[in-house]
């Protein structure tokens, strides 16, 4: 579904990204891992417009969508949950819920959409009127998660999605990107949590200072000797 | 009490409808853009020459000349979008001060050029209402209630559409309302519109009551921008409160004193604030 091939982006005059090819196939989970400033996040905004990209190429469904800016990449489809949630805290989780779906094609569906946003999260809904800068931690990262389906995305891109959070929050987390696969979502997920993130996602990519180092299934990383040494301590 | 400082109080409240707008206009314009239209007030000028020249010169009829003079005046709010913010967006801010700054003397002087100093008066005389033994000028009440009627619209709209969403949740994170599919650059335009039609809107109300002429942006531009700055740049319901608290100090000192006491103390106690609370008085 998703495709990049030979992906070079950076800021200014740094480069972050040196032709990083990967593919994320239709109805599956892909985890990116690595140590911090491989440019994982860099990853992610790339493929959501944020920054711009430099070389190479990105097709969704085929479709060239390389180089198309942040608003219209959501379009086509292609939904992100920030670094930090970065939810707008002022706002009411539910206000944060609309303006989620604010693309022509989601704002049609707004009220089945927020049935399904609210059936998978519960939560939101008792705490729907609440600013959503005074929700916990992992209500936060439901709410951030919840944003962004509500644009009723083919691909969802999670960026860090236990961060910050206590340790039996981020169990939480990782059992909600499991309900969210078993929607049927295709997931490209950013992770340092390495050990979890494995245990949820089909194939996996080590980013190394802006460069794939390795690729392979879930289970190839888990048996992976450098993997386990380097990245779950084992 | 004397039925003289009731009036005054009642002015006073009445007067603080149409500084609410400005000052919500303002806010909302620097919430969103992060920049401050110096030039608000003389914004509001030219909408008082549109109305004075198609009521008077052209005989349109009042509620159209002001229909068009809203649409006009927020035609023009896109226009110094496009052509002086959308360039320094992203420059200092002190240079956004000057551009916009610089708007001000050339809208002030470019008024003076076509139409010279004289005063115009649209000439529309409302009658004065006599309540017991108050007299309350009926074209205030009107302001007052359209002012207030505008805000609550602006509310609405704010609270309850899309875009309205989006203008909220865009002064909060810049960036990632980009990821929600909002294009920043269209939520700009829509929000100069706004605050344009907002001063095409009060150029009607302060039509009925004063004379417009070049300067007549000097007399409440600063007031308006205390206000903002008393309320909290960018926070609209303070301003909103911030406009009735000036007006009624503009109107009491009024009674016991004169009108320009009264604007040296407005201006005393917001200095005075700005050493106590120097964020505004409801800053978060």
């Amino acid at each position: 579904m998703l495709s990049l091939t030979s992906v070079s982006a950076g800021y200014g005059s740094f480069q972050a990204l040196f032709g990083v090819s990967l593919e994320v196939p239709q109805g599956e989970a892909v985890g990116v891992i690595g140590p911090n400033g491989a440019g994982k996040t860099t990853l992610m905004r790339v493929i959501s417009g944020l920054i711009p990209l430099r070389e190479g190429a990105v097709t969704l469904d085929g479709q060239p969508v390389g180089g198309l800016p942040a608003h219209r990449m959501v379009e086509q489809g292609i939904a992100h949950v920030p670094e930090n949630r970065r939810l707008f805290a002022r706002l009411s989780v539910e206000d944060n819920l609309r303006i989620g779906a604010y693309v022509p094609q989601a704002r049609r569906r707004f009220t089945e959409q927020l049935a399904w946003v609210y059936g998978l999260f519960p939560r939101l809904k008792d705490r729907r009127e609440q600013a959503a800068g005074t929700l916990s931690g992992g209500e936060q990262q439901m709410c951030a998660i919840g944003r962004a389906l509500m644009s009723k995305p083919k691909l969802l891109l999670m960026d860090e999605p236990s961060a910050g959070l206590a340790p039996l929050v981020v169990a939480q987390v990782f059992e909600l990107v499991q309900r969210i696969r078993a929607e049927g979502l295709t997931v490209l997920i950013v992770e340092q949590n390495v050990q979890q993130v494995l245990d949820v996602v089909d194939r996996a990519y080590l980013l190394e200072v802006g460069s794939i180092k390795l690729a392979g299934s879930s289970a190839e990383f888990k048996e992976n000797s450098f993997i386990r040494r380097s990245y779950m301590g084992l | 009490m004397d039925p003289y400082l009731i009036e005054a109080i009642i002015n006073g409240i009445l007067l603080g409808g149409v500084l609410a707008l400005l000052a919500l206009g303002l806010n909302l314009i620097f919430g969103v853009i992060d920049v401050v239209w110096i030039a608000y007030a003389d914004i509001v000028m030219c909408g008082m020459y549109v109305i004075y020249f198609l009521y008077v010169e052209y005989g349109i009829p009042l509620p159209l000349t002001c229909l068009m003079a809203i649409a006009s005046i927020a035609a023009l709010g896109v226009v110094v979008h496009l052509l002086i913010i959308a360039p320094v967006l992203n420059s200092a801010p002190i240079n956004q001060l000057l551009a916009t700054g610089g708007l001000l003397f050339f809208l002030q002087s470019f008024a003076t050029l076509l139409f010279g100093t004289d005063f115009r008066n649209i000439g529309v005389r409302l009658p004065v209402l006599e309540i017991a033994t108050l007299y309350i000028s009926f074209s205030r009440l009107i302001a007052f209630a359209v002012g207030l009627i505008g805000a609550v619209a602006l509310y609405l709209f704010l609270k309850r559409t899309y875009i309205g969403t989006a203008i909220r949740a865009i002064a909060q994170d810049r960036e990632i309302v980009g990821l929600m599919g909002v294009d920043q650059r269209r939520i700009y335009l829509v929000t100069s519109a706004i605050g344009g039609a907002l001063a095409g809107l009060a150029a009607c109300l302060l039509a009925l009551q004063y004379d417009v002429h070049p300067h007549i942006g000097n007399t409440f531009g600063p007031v308006i921008f205390m206000i903002c700055v008393l309320g909290g740049l960018g926070n609209m319901i303070g301003g909103f409160i911030a406009s009735f608290i000036i007006s009624q100090i503009i109107a009491i000192g009024g009674y016991y004193a004169n009108t320009e006491l009264s604007y040296v103390l407005a201006f005393t106690f917001f200095i005075v604030l700005m050493f106590v609370r120097p964020r505004g008085i409801f800053a978060r």
